[in-house]
């Protein structure tokens, strides 16, 4: 075959498949050199420790790399090579704190996981008292969350329903701007809020004339933050919703919001309640509005409505202040429990969705 | 130049799916080679073994022998990309990369081999949008998204952006299946314009395409799902229309096909 | 490219936007494209939906009886759905009614300057008080826990998706997931019990040997300061960032990946040219929401930050505020001009916040769109 005409672009003649590539053990060589060099260029200078000595291997490793690679395998590889590496160090990197999160949260936090943390408040409980529990916080963690969840479920619901069904011009689109503005809220503002609100101007008339903190008001700041979680997620699930499923509806003469209740919701439900429920694992955990507005306490208070409550997130903050040399271990506990809870209640919700998804 | 590709006992699978089995070949250099067949047939993940495009799916994997020029492809030492660089691959639906330009699109694989001169790469960018038959209706436009255009023009971009590279082989995978009857002449009047320089083998359902644009046909057929795919018959392709050895191939091609 | 069909609705919403299926992006076909959004599709439903056919709806009285109750059930489900939209603007209407009425009297007690005036001394009999320093350590303390967090988020998001062998990315995505849920005050505790000895190491090294650059200067104490709370910052938004980019990255179509692999792209070519530049606008989103998250957080700075209300760019000693840790702090001894004065501060909070994330969507929605007309 004869080429007479010269070849459009720079002909890649026969190009070259093989390639020269760095063997399998030299980034492990170049690892060791570098763990080696570091320690001799750290404690030779006598300048740091142990921790040290690995952040510069690690940078030295990279470098190593680097240059290793792109003399024998050219620049494309190395630099492939190269973050590649990076990707993983960032990844060993992460784990580690969150790894250390996990380990010292469970180690500390199963000292005190006995029967007398879960069933006794911390009524009466003195300095050098290593008992008392957080019977009284976890009952204000499930009073408070529970009723801000009876609230806005309902209301964030139907805004959501109102935004995807019924929905037209300006309104909706001030609506879903406003959601997303309060989506943004920070937790302290919402507690600043209800403090502004509830406590100062609304509960001197429950209450003889005196302000007066309750775990309904913390209700309130949760429900602040729960809203628009809940209007996001169902707004989403409502999207999901097939337009044949409602069409099908209407063409059997069924009324537009008797087809919302009875076909388009329970469709949508699943995806729902996972909204619910991670936006309850949320608010579980939020420590600032109910330590604005509940105003925290050490005894059992079973009545929301009425004088100050804890919550397990509070007791950890209050416990974690606390001078007694017992209280830490009080706050790992507590923190235990609450990281539970939570992930309790996310998993249920992760996996319900994913069930959901493949039901689908 | 000659590129000629010579497959010897492929076998490709996908995690222990066995999904083509024991494949011999020979594609000469600057034919069309059309591989036909019922779907699910492996014929496209035969191409895709081509340029080791089979072995990104995670799991997958291919024995036997694929040689360019007598290279093997598959040996330890190769450089999957150099393979990729030499064997282009054009897909079933037109994929530019939907943040960047037209321009951005045809040079991309320059710009990995490492080409910075915007003289250079505006040479090429015209050359390559030429040859695929594009130039005309988007140099006033290059600047603009790629993913803006029509599906025959993506299409089209999508193979500007594989021949910019001066691959060797050009390989295509149903590349007419998302395209309407116009742009599908479009691209048929292209393939036989880039046989002068590249080898191309081509996947299609269409059997009047195969017929129209290749030299040699393939045909793929498997006994029944869930076995591997083999190769029934291969030969030039007007002896595989007019006159096939087999006797499956002749249902398929006449549409017995059960 | 399977065009759901387009039905007469949508004249109003999406008419203008229905561009032709071939003309949508490369990827579409393999990403899961969302549906149709009822939007475009939900009939006029005003009062041309006819009858229930509730068998109960009929049973009080003949034909034309049924008729009415249902419009009647439709305008009051019509009418409750509003209201909870309204209720929604109610909230945000009444928030900054409130927050204002409280924070004006005390703004106007304050004989400092609100903006310029270090140090928080509401309490006083001359109520003294100033953003500057909290809006400062607010600021300096999100922005370098994003600036660590983010690069080691990013990474762990493209291992997770595109290094990990799929069952491992799996699991540790789940688990990311998981500690992105974890509650604040948790990642406070373990930042003050555990996370101080090694930063107060750390801080003493950087003191002794880069002790000349101004960050890093200072006589000590160390440990309580600007590093350990924007640290614990971090690892509190490396979880959320991570989560939420993996999950973009996890969308990139896999025609535009396969597209780059084929032009003969390594792994980091194919992520530079189709995953990043795909995944762009979520990534920005992902950091926005962080920075949102980290400029709002209290407790777990309450617990770390060494409460000082001065302006020092010196990030290793004992020192640090921000207006929500401040605001946990300052509370419980807080008089009625205190409590005003904190209420003021929340709405500079407020206000910041509210900035940063009409940017972040302001840039998503650009972003956005021009991903979709390109798509």
């Amino acid at each position: 075959m004869t080429v007479t005409s010269t070849p459009p672009v720079a002909p890649g003649r026969n190009p070259q498949l093989r390639a020269r590539r760095l063997p399998v053990v030299a980034p492990v060589g170049i690892a060791v050199a570098a763990v080696a060099v570091a320690a001799v260029l750290v404690h030779g200078t006598g300048i740091g420790g142990a921790a040290l000595v690995v952040a510069l291997a690690v940078l030295l490793h990279l470098v190593g790399l680097y240059a290793a690679s792109s003399a024998v395998e050219g620049r494309r590889r190395a630099r492939d090579r190269t973050w590649s590496a990076l990707i993983h160090s960032a990844s060993v990197l992460a784990l580690l704190p969150l790894a250390s999160v996990v380990w010292t949260l469970v180690s500390n936090g199963l000292d005190r996981m006995d029967r007398n943390f879960f069933l006794t408040s911390m009524n009466n409980i003195g300095a050098r008292d290593p008992h008392g529990g957080a019977y009284h916080a976890i009952v204000g963690t499930l009073e408070q969350v529970g009723i801000a969840t009876l609230i806005t479920v309902p209301v964030g619901i139907a805004c959501a329903i109102y935004v995807v069904e019924y929905g037209r011009g300006g309104l909706t689109q001030l609506i879903r701007f406003f959601v997303d503005v309060m989506t943004g809220i920070p937790s302290i503002v919402a507690g600043l809020f209800v403090l502004a609100f509830w406590i100062l101007i609304v509960s001197p008339y429950l209450n003889d004339g005196r302000p007066g903190y309750s775990g309904f008001a913390a209700s309130l700041a949760l429900s602040v933050l729960m809203l628009p979680t809940i209007v996001r997620s169902t707004e989403e699930m409502l999207r999901l919703v097939p337009a044949s499923l409602r069409e099908g509806a209407y063409a059997l003469g069924v009324a537009r919001w008797k087809t919302i209740l009875r076909i388009v919701l329970p469709t949508a439900a699943p995806g729902i309640v996972t909204g619910v429920m991670l936006a309850v694992a949320r608010a579980a955990g939020e420590t600032a509005p109910v330590l604005l507005v509940a105003g925290g306490g050490a005894a059992i208070n079973l009545n929301p409505f009425e004088n100050n409550q804890s919550s397990l997130a509070l007791f950890v903050y209050q416990q974690a202040g606390d001078a007694s040399r017992y209280a830490p271990a009080r706050a790992w506990a507590a923190a235990l429990t609450l990281v539970a809870l939570v992930l309790v209640l996310t998993i249920t919700a992760k996996l319900l969705a994913r069930r959901n998804r493949f039901g689908r | 130049m000659a590129t000629r590709i010579e497959a010897t006992n492929v076998t490709a699978y996908y995690g222990s799916f066995k999904a083509i089995e024991n494949i011999t070949l020979t594609v000469e250099p600057k034919t069309v080679t059309a591989l036909i067949g019922p779907s699910g047939c492996g014929k496209s993940t035969f191409l895709r073994s081509i340029n080791r495009m089979h072995e990104v799916v995670p799991g997958a994997r291919v024995d036997g022998r694929l040689t360019i020029d007598g290279q093997d492809i598959y040996a330890r030492d190769v450089d999957v990309t150099a393979v990729r660089r030499m064997i282009g691959m054009v897909f079933q639906r037109p994929n530019p990369f939907p943040t960047m330009s037209i321009f951005e699109n045809v040079v991309a694989g320059l710009r990995l081999n490492g080409v910075r001169r915007r003289s250079v790469l505006e040479e090429a960018a015209e050359r390559a949008l030429r040859a695929a038959n594009l130039w005309d209706e988007v140099k006033d436009r290059l600047g603009k998204p790629g993913a803006g255009l029509s599906g025959g023009q993506q299409q089209r971009l999508c193979i500007a952006r594989t021949i910019a590279v001066e691959p060797q082989v050009v390989l295509m995978d149903e590349p007419c299946s998302a395209l309407d009857p116009i742009s599908t002449l479009a691209i048929e009047d292209l393939m036989f314009r880039l046989k002068d320089r590249y080898t191309i083998i081509i996947v299609t359902h269409n059997m009047q395409q195969a017929a129209r644009v290749s030299d040699r046909t393939a045909f793929f057929s498997i006994e029944r799902t869930g076995e591997p795919g083999r190769l029934v018959e291969y030969d030039d392709t007007q002896k595989i229309f007019s006159n096939p050895r087999e006797k499956r191939t002749e249902d398929y091609i006449t549409g017995r096909f059960g | 490219m399977g065009d759901i069909p387009h039905r007469s609705a949508d004249a109003g919403t999406g008419g203008p936007h229905v561009t032709p299926g071939h003309a949508r992006s490369a990827g579409a076909a393999l990403s899961v494209d969302p549906p149709v959004t009822p939007l475009d599709r939900t009939p006029d439903g005003a009062g041309g939906h006819t009858d229930d056919l509730d068998p109960g709806a009929g049973a009080l009285g003949g034909g034309a009886l049924p008729r009415r109750r249902a419009l009647d059930a439709e305008r009051v489900f019509q009418g409750f759905t509003m209201a909870a939209g309204m209720a929604v603007l109610g909230v945000i209407v009444a928030i900054a009614i409130f927050l204002v009425a409280r924070a004006v009297p005390a703004l106007n007690a304050n004989t400092a300057n609100f903006f310029t005036y270090q140090g928080w001394l509401p309490n006083e009999s001359e109520p003294r008080f100033g953003i500057g320093a909290l809006a400062f350590g607010t600021l300096l303390t999100s922005f370098l826990a994003l600036l660590m967090a983010v690069p080691v988020a990013l990474g762990v998001a493209l291992y997770l998706s595109h290094y990990a062998p799929r069952r491992v990315g799996t699991v540790l995505g789940f688990l990311v997931d998981l500690l992105a849920a974890v509650p604040s005050v948790v990642f406070g505790l373990w930042g003050r019990d555990y996370l101080y000895g090694p930063v107060r190491d750390l801080s003493v090294w950087l003191n002794t040997y880069l002790g000349w650059i101004p960050i890093f200067g200072g006589d000590g104490p160390f440990g309580r300061s600007i590093l350990l709370g924007s640290l614990v910052l971090a690892i509190m938004v490396l979880p959320i960032i991570t989560s939420l980019s993996r999950e973009v990255f996890l969308q990139t179509p896999t025609a535009n990946e396969e597209a780059a692999l084929a032009l003969g792209a390594t792994r980091w070519e194919m992520i530079r040219i189709a995953v990043l530049p795909y995944g762009r606008p979520g990534i920005i989103g992902a950091t926005m929401l962080g920075l949102g998250r980290a400029l709002g957080e209290t407790i777990a700075l309450a617990m770390t930050l060494g409460i000082v209300s001065t302006i020092s760019i010196n990030i290793i000693e004992n020192g640090g505020n921000t207006v929500a840790a401040n605001i946990a702090n300052a509370f419980g001894e807080a008089n009625d001009v205190g409590r005003g004065a904190l209420i003021a501060s929340g709405l500079v909070l407020f206000a910041i916040t509210l900035v940063v994330n009409m940017t972040a969507r302001a840039i998503i929605h650009r972003r956005r769109e021009f991903t979709e007309t390109a798509a």
